[in-house]
């Protein structure tokens, strides 16, 4: 009973925040400050962890494709599985932990502290205040820090490949271009912006609806994650199942490795 | 444009100025004599536990109540059940005349706005400084330009006994007496015509308690508003107040008991009726310390 509640309570919670957004766009002071806090701060991490990914699948996938022969065909795995999944993936699990944990820890503290109630007394609405800004900032930044992602583990991938262990720059580069299509990359990118809007609206709910004390508020960030990456998970398998449909109608035989 | 039907001489002319100034106090008497909030029925109910159970009273113009009781008696929720942060489970709230209950966003809005609103930790937001503290309620509601802004923030700054150099600062580098008194500036600087004050000198040393009394003294002096003040502090109460309202915790009365235990001027508090009243007021224990050891305290 809790969870329904929970989700028709989530649900009112959006609609009013997009009612507010294409109502009343909300000042460019918050806006640039958020823009700040998730995509300039969060682009270093982002940027190192899709390098190490990068490179792990390569070390993990070159055994198998070395003992069959393929070993110039690492980059198209490396490079379309970073384009399709890893990197968006990654993107908003690094967000989710940085950016959403935050989220929900700020705006519990101000829940606990009047803040937010002191907002509603000034006659600022505390969603189109603080919540408008924080969704805008993880639906327009995720996908350049997706792109980060994506370039990076692709570097990482390539450096560990070729110049770890010796596969020949030409062919490598080569099977990663027909490995990858356009259509890849847009997938990833589009799935992100979902990423991106789960993480602001759970992150936020559970800010608003933290309970009293420091332990409510280090619960709240805390389940914000938690629920963040679930759900993250779970739409990128609703996604990628939607996606993989249009591209095998749009591509009837697809791409192969091979 | 009216038509006359004939010329009109000067004595007309000065009964008809009398009439209307007659009629103009008339309707002014009346607007002071009708209550600015009426609270009707009030009930607050959360997870099946009544906090507030069939409040019924009216703030008249200009008059400053301070509602006191013990803690969790209901204060701070009947206070933030007056500008709609807290919404009644049952019964009414009307503000000078008007329903909060049948108002659309825009009108709370326009409300809230009338209010001003000094909380219990003065609620300052933490990531902006002092400055864009006090200038929030203004920037939010008006287009003021820059200049008017300064002017205006640098004024109740000084109007509260800040100096300048606090507008730079943040909140967590001032003392609790002095973020009371941003707050305080804060809430008084879109003049409202209700300030409430809740517990405005929990936590402070004496001299700053009684610094916060007489700027609530002060800001009555200076500006023609109504107060609401929330407080557990007797000498707050005696101070500032001209009317004191005593609630008690519902769980602790019976079915038929009002929650309101007193309503009357300060001076009437020691001789109350009700010997819970006088405890209060006293600070006396009395059966609660048998009630805590009995463990039927709520």
């Amino acid at each position: 009973m809790d969870g329904i509640t929970t989700i028709g309570d989530m649900t009112l919670f959006t609609w009013r925040m997009l009612t507010w957004l294409f109502t009343r766009p909300p000042c460019r002071g918050t806006v640039l400050i958020n823009f700040y806090q998730v995509g300039a701060l969060s682009l270093p991490v982002v940027a190192l962890t899709g390098t190490f990914i990068g490179m792990v699948l390569a070390v993990q996938s070159y055994a198998q494709f070395h003992a069959i022969g393929l070993d110039s065909r690492l980059g198209a795995v490396i490079n379309s599985t970073l384009v399709k999944e890893l990197g968006p993936v990654l993107a908003a699990t690094m967000l989710a932990g940085r950016v959403g944990g935050a989220m929900a820890a700020v705006l519990g503290t101000m829940r606990v502290t009047e803040q937010i109630d002191a907002l509603t007394a000034m006659g600022a609405d505390p969603i189109h205040y603080l919540v408008v800004p924080r969704f805008l900032a993880c639906i327009l930044l995720i996908p350049s820090l997706t792109i980060m992602a994506d370039f990076m583990g692709i570097v990482g991938g390539y450096f560990y490949s070729v110049i770890i262990l010796g596969i020949d720059h030409a062919a490598y580069l080569n099977h990663s271009r027909d490995g990858v299509t356009g259509f890849d990359l847009f997938s990833g990118i589009f799935k992100s912006v979902f990423f991106g809007s789960t993480i602001a609206i759970v992150s936020c709910y559970r800010g608003f609806n933290c309970e009293a004390g420091a332990e409510g508020v280090g619960k709240a960030a805390t389940t914000a994650f938690v629920y963040s990456f679930v759900l993250i998970l779970a739409v990128d398998l609703f996604l990628t199942i939607v996606m993989n449909s249009i591209y095998y109608t749009i591509y009837p035989n697809g791409t192969s490795f091979l | 444009m009216s038509e006359s039907s004939g010329p009109v001489d000067d004595g007309e002319i000065f009964d008809l100025e009398k009439k209307q100034s007659a009629d103009f106090v008339a309707e002014q008497q009346s607007l002071d004599e009708q209550p600015l909030i009426e609270a009707r029925n009030i009930a607050v109910v959360f997870d099946d536990q009544a906090v507030l159970l069939d409040i019924n009273l009216e703030i008249t113009r200009g008059q400053t109540v301070a509602i006191i009781g013990e803690s969790g008696c209901g204060k701070t929720v009947f206070m933030k059940t007056l500008v709609g942060l807290v919404n009644p489970t049952r019964g009414e709230i009307y503000f000078d005349g008007e329903g909060l209950h049948r108002m659309g966003y825009g009108e709370l809005t326009r409300v809230r706005r009338r209010f001003g609103f000094v909380f219990q930790n003065a609620a300052l937001f933490d990531s902006m400084s002092v400055f864009e503290n006090v200038a929030f309620p203004l920037r939010q509601s008006e287009v003021v330009s820059e200049p008017v802004v300064e002017e205006r923030v640098l004024q109740h700054l000084a109007e509260v006994g800040l100096p300048r150099n606090v507008a730079s600062k943040r909140p967590a580098e001032l003392s609790g007496g002095m973020r009371k008194r941003v707050g305080l500036a804060r809430a008084l600087i879109l003049k409202p015509e209700v300030v409430v004050y809740d517990e405005p000198t929990t936590g402070l040393d004496p001299i700053m308690s009684d610094v916060i009394n007489e700027l609530i003294l002060d800001t009555r002096r200076r500006y023609p508003v109504t107060s609401v003040v929330v407080t557990h502090d007797m000498h707050t109460a005696r101070k500032v107040a001209d009317r004191v309202l005593m609630f008690y915790p519902r769980p602790r009365l019976n079915d038929h008991e009002s929650q309101v235990l007193f309503d009357g001027p300060p001076s009437d508090l020691e001789h109350a009726e009700d010997r819970r009243v006088r405890q209060f007021v006293r600070g006396e224990a009395g059966e609660r310390l048998n009630e805590l050891s009995q463990g039927l305290s709520v």
